[in-house]
């Protein structure tokens, strides 16, 4: 109800071409500062890194972590990084949803023809967390050479599409718990817990979390379909805790699911705010 | 009709905290039955006091907000269900709500608003060109946002709503804020804008110098209801508005009670300085100027015009 596409005529410009403008300008005004962006993609790097080492640091007093090797493991926190730092470069500044809201900007993206939910994406993209990015890259790459992952062409297919599912799914995590603020002027604290928090723990194996975090995380907050079940399916494992084989596979699906679910939120919060609701 | 508003109501429900848990909860009624519609082309002034409902009803009219009862059609169109198809068809110039990318040279946000609204490279040059020349942007547009000035932004502003020429535009205190010299020109390309082009206007305002300039009608709000629609001269004359001369004489004279049609308010300065109140329908500032010419010598003169919080709150007591 709320959202209607409009039509153009023939001779005009497509809609996609009206994202493509809003979405060079974004990158341009980003790497405007080449010498300060590179810092900041070298910095981000750093930060991957960082987080790495903490498991690194947990491998050097044990020699299995919730009973997965250091390869394994490292495999699990490729994935989710990647998953996770395209999902933010792609839709990541959705937390600033209640700066936009109580600047008025966010009334200025009601006022053009393009849906708000589009505008909001493509306002502005962290470009810099490529940087985070390629030190994942480099974590799967190494990670996946050194785990004897078993390959067949199943397994190589999951493992092209499991970032790119994962991206998905964190882009709903996104737009889902932004959506909040849209009922709650300070929501941005509880979209961190969902989705930084969503982050650290789908690089984890979930084996050493209790049950009530893990079936939140696996079935609410779909984050076990990010790292821990995808690489289980990767490297031919059963879940230790008895979740059935299948589910391992159905990253993608549930990538889809995650961003149905967050279009139905995102249309409910647009709602209530024009006044729709309650 | 462009637009029209039949028992338009907006409430808002606010809750008040009445103990540690317990809220209750209020429902205000910042728009109530209000009905009125824009003929094309016509320029209507939307007066009232801060908090009147002014910026509820333009949110509901752009579909920013739905209406809690009655009935809004812009363009033929229902602004909440068909928000992205009625922007392509009005223009809005609204309060904080920036349509320019404060972090971008000026000339790209206009490149960006035709690309977002899909207009024919030819058709938004030749409209930039327009929209530039008539608004003197050419030498703002390297400038980023963040660096113009209030009346630089505001031009710009007014250019990028009108820049897809929509049939309607929308605007709240244009001219708020902007000097003398920028409030005439802006007042002067809106005049040019809705004879050459037939661009219907709806214009909020604190200063009635605008509506003199623009409109030629008036729909005055307080508290939620509609308390005036009409023409200044007709909303003037029942509120009995006055106008008040002010004028500095080369020499001090005694007071200048007898002038027709007006009435002394005060004398300064042992006669130096002497102000005359008079009604807009009783007689003309011209006509006043002359017979206090042909009085005394006049060194300088200004008029005070009445005030619109004063006219509201005239209509206000005067019964609504």
């Amino acid at each position: 109800m709320v959202e209607t596409s409009s039509r153009a005529s023939p001779a005009a410009p497509s809609v996609a071409r009206a994202y493509g403008a809003v979405i060079r300008s974004r990158v341009a005004a980003q790497t405007a500062y080449r010498g300060s962006f590179a810092f900041e993609v070298v910095g981000q790097f750093a930060i991957g890194l960082v987080d790495f080492s903490e498991i690194y640091v947990v491998f050097h007093q044990v020699r299995a972590f919730g009973g997965f090797r250091f390869a394994e493991v490292a495999l699990m926190f490729g994935l989710a990084t990647c998953a996770f730092t395209l999902g933010d470069i792609a839709v990541g500044h959705v937390e600033r949803l209640p700066d936009y809201v109580r600047s008025g900007q966010f009334d200025a993206m009601l006022l053009r023809p393009l849906p708000a939910l589009g505008q909001l994406v493509t306002s502005d993209f962290s470009l810099r967390r490529l940087g985070r990015f390629a030190f994942a890259l480099v974590v799967l790459a190494a990670s996946v050479s050194r785990a004897h992952i078993h390959w067949t062409p199943a397994r190589v297919g999951l493992l092209a599409v499991t970032p790119v599912a994962g991206a998905v799914i964190f882009c709903a995590i996104f737009v889902a718990t932004a959506t909040v603020s849209f009922w709650l002027v300070e929501g941005t604290e509880f979209a961190n817990a969902f989705t930084y928090g969503g982050n650290y723990l789908s690089s984890m194996p979930f084996t050493i979390f209790d049950r009530a975090v893990r079936s939140f995380f696996t079935f609410v907050v779909p984050a076990a379909f990010v790292g821990y079940l995808p690489a289980l399916a990767l490297l031919g494992r059963d879940d230790p805790l008895g979740l059935p084989s299948w589910l391992s596979w159905s990253g993608p699906l549930v990538a889809l699911l995650a961003a149905a679910v967050a279009g139905l939120v995102w249309r409910t919060g647009l709602r209530h705010y024009v006044g729709a609701g309650s | 009709m462009i637009v029209d508003v039949e028992h338009l109501r907006r409430d808002y429900v606010v809750r008040r905290r009445a103990g540690r848990f317990a809220r209750t909860r209020h429902v205000v009624t910042a728009v109530d039955d209000v009905s009125f519609s824009i003929a094309p082309g016509e320029c209507l002034g939307y007066i009232g006091a801060n908090g009147a409902g002014k910026s509820t009803t333009i949110k509901m009219l752009m579909g920013i907000l739905l209406p809690t009862a009655g009935r809004v059609r812009i363009c033929g169109l229902e602004p909440v269900a068909q928000r992205t198809v009625l922007a392509r068809r009005v223009g809005a110039v609204f309060g904080q709500r920036s349509q320019l990318w404060w972090d971008l040279p000026l000339a790209d946000s206009f490149r960006l608003l035709g690309a977002i609204h899909r207009l024919p490279e030819a058709l938004w040059r030749s409209r930039l060109r327009e929209c530039a020349d008539q608004l003197e942007l050419d030498e703002l547009f390297p400038t980023p946002v963040r660096e113009l000035s209030l009346g630089q932004r505001m031009r710009g502003e007014v250019a990028a709503a009108l820049l897809h020429s929509p049939e309607l535009l929308v605007l709240d205190e244009p001219t708020i804020g902007l000097d003398l010299l920028s409030k005439e020109r802006l007042r002067g390309f809106l005049a040019r804008e809705r004879t050459e082009r037939g661009t219907t206007i709806l214009l909020t305002t604190h200063d009635l110098t605008d509506i003199e300039r623009l409109s030629d009608r008036i729909l005055v709000i307080d508290h939620g209801r509609l308390a005036f629609d009409g023409t200044l001269p007709a909303l003037v004359s029942r509120v009995g508005a006055e106008r008040v001369l002010v004028v500095d004489l080369v020499e001090p004279a005694a007071p200048l009670a007898d002038v027709p049609g007006t009435v002394l308010r005060t004398v300064e300065a042992g006669g130096l300085r002497q102000h005359l109140a008079f009604r807009p329908e009783q007689t003309t500032a011209a006509a006043v100027v002359a017979a206090v010419a042909g009085r005394v010598q006049l060194r300088d003169l200004a008029i005070t015009e009445p005030d619109i919080e004063d006219v509201v709150r005239r209509l206000y007591l005067s019964g609504g």
